[in-house]
Order: C-alpha cells, then sequence, then structure tokens
C-alpha cells in the first residue's frame, strides 16, 4: 500500500486531482494531531488551574501553590534560587531511579519472558509452576520490604528486588496467556514445514505471543516506575523516591510534588517509548497499532 | 518435482480413528482403504462430520490413526513432514511474517543457502501472481490472496502431496473459480499427489481425476468415481452434468436416511 504513495510523491509529475486528495487528507491528519495535543494538554492545565484556585481560596499552608512548585522544580533542575542539598540535582536522582527501574525491569524480563514461554508450552512445567506462582502473585510487593531489607540490606539491590518483583508477574502471566493462546493451526503448519524443538521457541512460539508479552512488558514499566518510591524508601540516600521521602520528613511539600511530577514524567516519557517500539516490532498485527 | 524412477503412492490400510469425548468415544473413522498413485488429483466429498477432515489429518500426520497405518512408498507415516503439505480452509499464515517471509519459511528450515532460497521463494512468489504484494503481511491481504500463499508455502517446501481441506471454502464464487483453474494448472506443471476436500460436487468434478464419496456413522469410502474427461472441462456438457447427479446422488442416498 505504500508503493502507491511514494509512486504519487515521487513520480514525475502527479496528477493535480491526486495531489489535492493528498494534501487533503494530510491537512485533515494535521488537525487530527492538533486535536489530540490540544485535548491531552488541556486538562492537566485545568487541573493546574483548578490546584491554584483552591490554595488561593482555601489559604492552606499545608500545600503549595502551582507556583511555589514551579519555582522549586526549577531550583531543582538548575539550582540558583535555594542553594541547598536538592538545588540542581535533578539528573543525578533520575539518573540513579532509572538505573534501579530499569534493572529490576530488565531482570524481570529476561526472567519472566523466557519462564513464561517454557511454561506455556510444557504442561509438565506449568503443572509444577503454577500452584506456586498462584500462591505468591496475591503477595503485595510492599510486604516483601522487611525481607528484602534482610536479603539486600539497606541500599540499591532491595529496591531494585523490589521493582523485579513488581514487574515480574505481569512479564510472566502475559507471556504464558500468549503463548496459551496461540492457534494450534501454526504449530501444525510450522511442524509440517520442517520446523521443530527449540527452533519452534524461537520461531513460532516468540513471535507469536509478542503481542501478549509487550502488554505485560508495558504494564510492569508502569509497575517498575511505581515501585521506585517504595523501593527507594528502603534507605539509599539518592534517587527520585528518595527524594519524595526526603520531603516528607523535612515537611517540604513543594519538595514532594516536585518529586512526583518528575517521576510521573519519567514514566511517561518511557512509556512513549514502549509503545514506539512495540508499534515497530508489532506492525504486522492489525489490533495492536495505536 | 516428481519423481518417475520412484512414484511415491500413498496407501492406506485399514486406518480407524476414535476421539475420546468426555467418557464416550466417537468413532470419526471405520476401517479406510485407500491407494493413490503419485500425480493424480483425488476430491473426497461427504456429509459433515464424515470424517473428511480426520483422514486428512492423519496422512498429514496431526492424528495418530487408532488402528491400521497410512504409507508413502511402503513407509509408515508417524507424523508431519516437508513430504506433505497441509493448505488449512483459515489459511493458518504466519501472521508477523510477510507474504515472501511465509513462502521462504519452509527452505529457511532446510538451511539452504540464502540465494537458493531466495530463487525458490521468488519462483513461488511468482508461480502464485503475488510477485507486487511480496512485502504485505497476512492481514493486509484479501481471502483469495492469503489461500495463494498458503498454497505457495506448501509446493516451496517441494511436498509431494498436497492436502487441502475445503481450501476454497470461504472465498467468493469468482476468486473459487480463479484459484480452481490457478491450482490446475500449478497441478499440471508440478505433477503434485492432491487431495482435495470439498462440499461442491461440481468443484469435485471440474477438478479431479476421481471423486471419493465419503459416508458417516462412522467414516468410510462409499463410492469411487473416476473422471475421464478432458481439461479444461465444460461444466455445462451432458457428461460433466451426468457425473455430476451421479455423484450427487450417492451423496444425498447416506445423508437421507442418516438423519431421519
Ligand atoms: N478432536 C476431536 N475430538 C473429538 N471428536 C472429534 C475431533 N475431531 C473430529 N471429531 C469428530 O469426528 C467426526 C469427524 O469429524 P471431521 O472433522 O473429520 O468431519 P468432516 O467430514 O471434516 O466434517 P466437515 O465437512 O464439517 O468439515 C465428527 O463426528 C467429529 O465430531
Ligand atoms: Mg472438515
Amino acid at each position: 500500500m505504500n508503493d502507491h504513495a511514494t509512486v504519487t510523491a515521487e513520480g514525475a509529475q502527479p496528477s493535480a486531482p491526486v495531489a489535492a486528495i493528498t494534501s487533503r487528507r494530510r491537512n485533515r491528519q494535521r488537525l487530527e494531531t492538533l486535536r489530540a495535543i490540544v485535548l491531552g494538554a488541556g486538562f492537566p492545565i485545568l487541573l493546574i488551574l483548578i490546584w491554584d484556585r483552591a490554595v488561593a481560596m482555601t489559604g492552606t499552608r499545608l500545600i503549595p501553590s502551582p507556583y511555589q512548585v514551579a519555582v522549586m522544580m526549577y531550583d531543582f533542575s538548575f539550582g540558583g534560587i535555594y542553594d541547598d542539598a536538592f538545588s540542581g540535582t535533578i539528573l543525578i536522582h533520575v539518573w540513579k531511579s532509572v538505573q534501579r527501574v530499569y534493572g529490576g525491569f530488565f531482570l524481570a524480563a529476561l526472567v519472566g519472558i523466557p519462564l513464561g514461554l517454557l511454561i506455556g508450552r510444557i504442561k509438565l512445567l506449568r503443572q509444577l509452576l503454577d500452584p506456586t506462582i498462584s500462591l505468591l502473585r496475591p503477595i503485595p510487593v510492599t510486604a516483601w520490604l522487611p525481607l528484602s531489607m534482610i536479603f539486600f540490606g539497606l541500599g540499591p539491590n532491595a529496591a531494585i528486588f523490589l521493582v523485579f518483583l513488581g514487574a515480574f508477574y505481569p512479564i510472566l502471566l502475559n507471556t504464558i496467556f500468549g503463548v496459551r493462546s496461540i492457534d494450534p493451526r501454526l504449530f501444525e503448519a510450522a511442524s509440517m514445514l520442517g520446523c521443530a524443538g527449540t527452533r519452534m521457541f524461537r520461531q513460532i512460539v516468540l513471535p507469536a505471543s509478542l503481542p501478549a508479552i509487550f502488554n505485560g512488558l508495558r504494564v510492569a514499566h508502569g509497575f517498575a516506575w511505581i515501585l521506585i518510591v517504595v523501593g527507594e524508601m528502603t534507605g539509599v540516600p539518592t534517587g527520585l523516591g528518595s527524594v519524595v521521602m526526603d520531603g516528607r520528613t523535612l515537611s517540604r511539600t513543594d519538595l514532594v510534588i516536585t518529586g512526583m511530577i518528575v517521576i510521573g514524567a519519567c514514566g511517561f516519557v518511557t512509556d512513549r517509548i514502549i509503545v514506539a517500539i512495540s508499534n515497530r516490532l508489532l506492525s504486522w498485527s492489525p489490533q495492536h497499532l495505536e | 518435482m516428481s519423481n518417475a524412477l520412484h512414484p511415491e503412492t500413498l496407501t492406506v490400510r485399514g486406518v480407524t480413528k476414535r476421539f475420546a469425548v468426555g467418557d464416550d468415544e466417537v468413532e470419526a473413522l471405520a476401517p479406510v482403504d485407500l491407494t493413490i498413485p503419485q500425480g493424480e488429483f483425488v476430491c473426497l466429498i461427504g456429509a459433515s462430520g464424515c470424517g473428511k477432515s480426520t483422514l486428512l489429518r492423519i496422512i498429514a500426520g496431526f492424528e495418530e490413526p487408532s488402528t491400521g497405518e497410512a504409507l508413502i512408498d511402503g513407509k509408515t507415516i508417524t507424523g508431519p513432514g516437508s513430504d506433505r503439505g497441509m493448505v488449512f480452509q483459515d489459511y493458518a499464515l504466519f501472521p508477523w511474517m510477510t507474504v515472501r517471509e511465509n513462502i521462504s519459511f519452509g527452505p529457511r528450515q532446510r538451511q539452504l543457502l540464502r540465494g537458493e532460497i531466495e530463487k525458490i521463494t521468488d519462483e513461488f512468489v511468482r508461480m502464485v501472481g503475488l510477485t507486487p504484494f511480496a512485502d504485505r503481511y497476512p492481514s493486509q491481504l484479501s481471502g483469495g490472496m492469503k489461500q495463494r500463499v498458503a498454497i505457495a508455502r506448501v509446493l516451496a517446501n517441494n511436498a509431494n502431496i498436497l492436502l487441502m481441506d475445503e481450501p476454497f471454502g470461504a472465498l467468493d464464487a469468482l476468486t473459487r473459480e480463479q484459484l480452481q483453474h490457478e491450482l490446475l494448472q500449478i497441478w499440471t506443471r508440478t505433477g503434485v499427489t492432491t487431495i482435495f476436500v470439498t462440499h461442491s460436487v461440481e468443484e469435485a468434478v471440474l477438478l479431479a481425476d476421481r471423486v471419493l464419496v465419503m459416508s458417516a456413522g462412522p467414516g468410510r469410502i462409499d463410492s469411487d468415481f473416476r473422471i475421464e474427461l478432458t481439461r479444461p472441462r465444460d461444466v455445462s456438457s451432458p457428461e460433466f452434468n451426468a457425473l455430476r447427479r451421479a455423484i450427487a446422488r450417492r451423496l444425498t442416498s447416506h445423508i437421507a436416511p442418516s438423519k431421519a
């Protein structure tokens, strides 16, 4: 279908009506994008306005105004206003948190995807592990906090472990589900074409369950950013979670909210990256494109 | 592709099939005996549920017979193999592979040289007329195109026996006619043994060297019609219609009493 587009775009002389239709379609697309941006950004702006009015009308001193948070955000990013321990430190904290989030996340993917493929495909393994998984899964990640501190001590490893736990189950379960819902005819077709054994895993099982795996990765990735605050409560000096906890201890709510916003922004941007990657890898799947 | 020195005869000997359904057993096939010489075009026709798909799947190696055996050239079939290719009614293409990748799947499994794989793939993409669509995914194709890919995928794998389970059932009349025509051309060119399941008597008489009528309860081969008409066949000729009526009569004679 791309052939037509390139022919008219690069061909010697696209006829006038065709060019008009293409340009009209492009205009409509541009308008659609603009609308999405206005609507998507408009709502948070509205919330900020409400926040600002509410703080002004109640005269509370417990919640800072959006302006105060903006000043804090500036100081956190570039320094030069308060010149305290948090001034201009945003990159250090983001970098530390990113390391922990992705340490835990990739570890979870590294274990969860192969294990899920095997459990989905091999009945014996399913019978062996399914009850254990069902038993461990409902335990909230926060309940592991004391144990993880015993295992890993105070420090980043405990945070990575918690993120791992939170990201592991969505990846594992979605992978198992993906494998279980592969059309059995695809296996028949592959085996009649001479595919067998481990090649079946790489060539059929993995790509066929990729849409479900990506769903799992996306959910897990969200959890990973959620859990970073919990993970960094375990007594690490840096990281966005620790910034939020420090803000609480120091009763600096502007710092707390600044930390929250940065976490949200990191999660948002990285989620877009995951969506872009999955759209690229799953361009064959008509249901998947967003 | 056909091997003159070793005509690969397909033999089905005393094959029965029972399925366990809950605590019950369904007898899908009574002993079936059948011999199909290399290169023959056979159509299987019969009421719904009489075991056509089951017989085809046993020959493909997807199901094991409860008793008896299916053999190719005297060797018992024990599982799926690249000498036999199934074309499914719902295509069963790999949705994450392009047309070209689907067709080259078999040759890639055999780990041929890359140049050789490309040559084979090009040849079969062209044979089914999909060169302009070679880089599309199955979800971007029409039903008729998908079925062409399914056929090419099996042929590119050097299959000697083409098993087709109602391959054109889901297509509109025009596409169906065109694909019947193309299939006959491919069959003539490659000499591939073809077993073709259909519900249409007309389609069977149009395509086959031989039409096998199956009857249900449990499934067995009821009658064996040889179609001696020269190709291309004229659907409106009296000989064609005489055969069509004879087969249709055989077919309905089983459906009526068994449903009473
Ligand atoms: N996997 C299975 N488990 C249980 N019973 C089965 C199974 N496959 C087929 N059967 C039964 O075996 C019989 C033959 O089925 P089969 O699919 O071979 O019929 P068919 O001739 O292909 O029918 P149709 O024309 O509707 O496709 C039917 O009674 C069916 O219910
Ligand atoms: Mg059937």
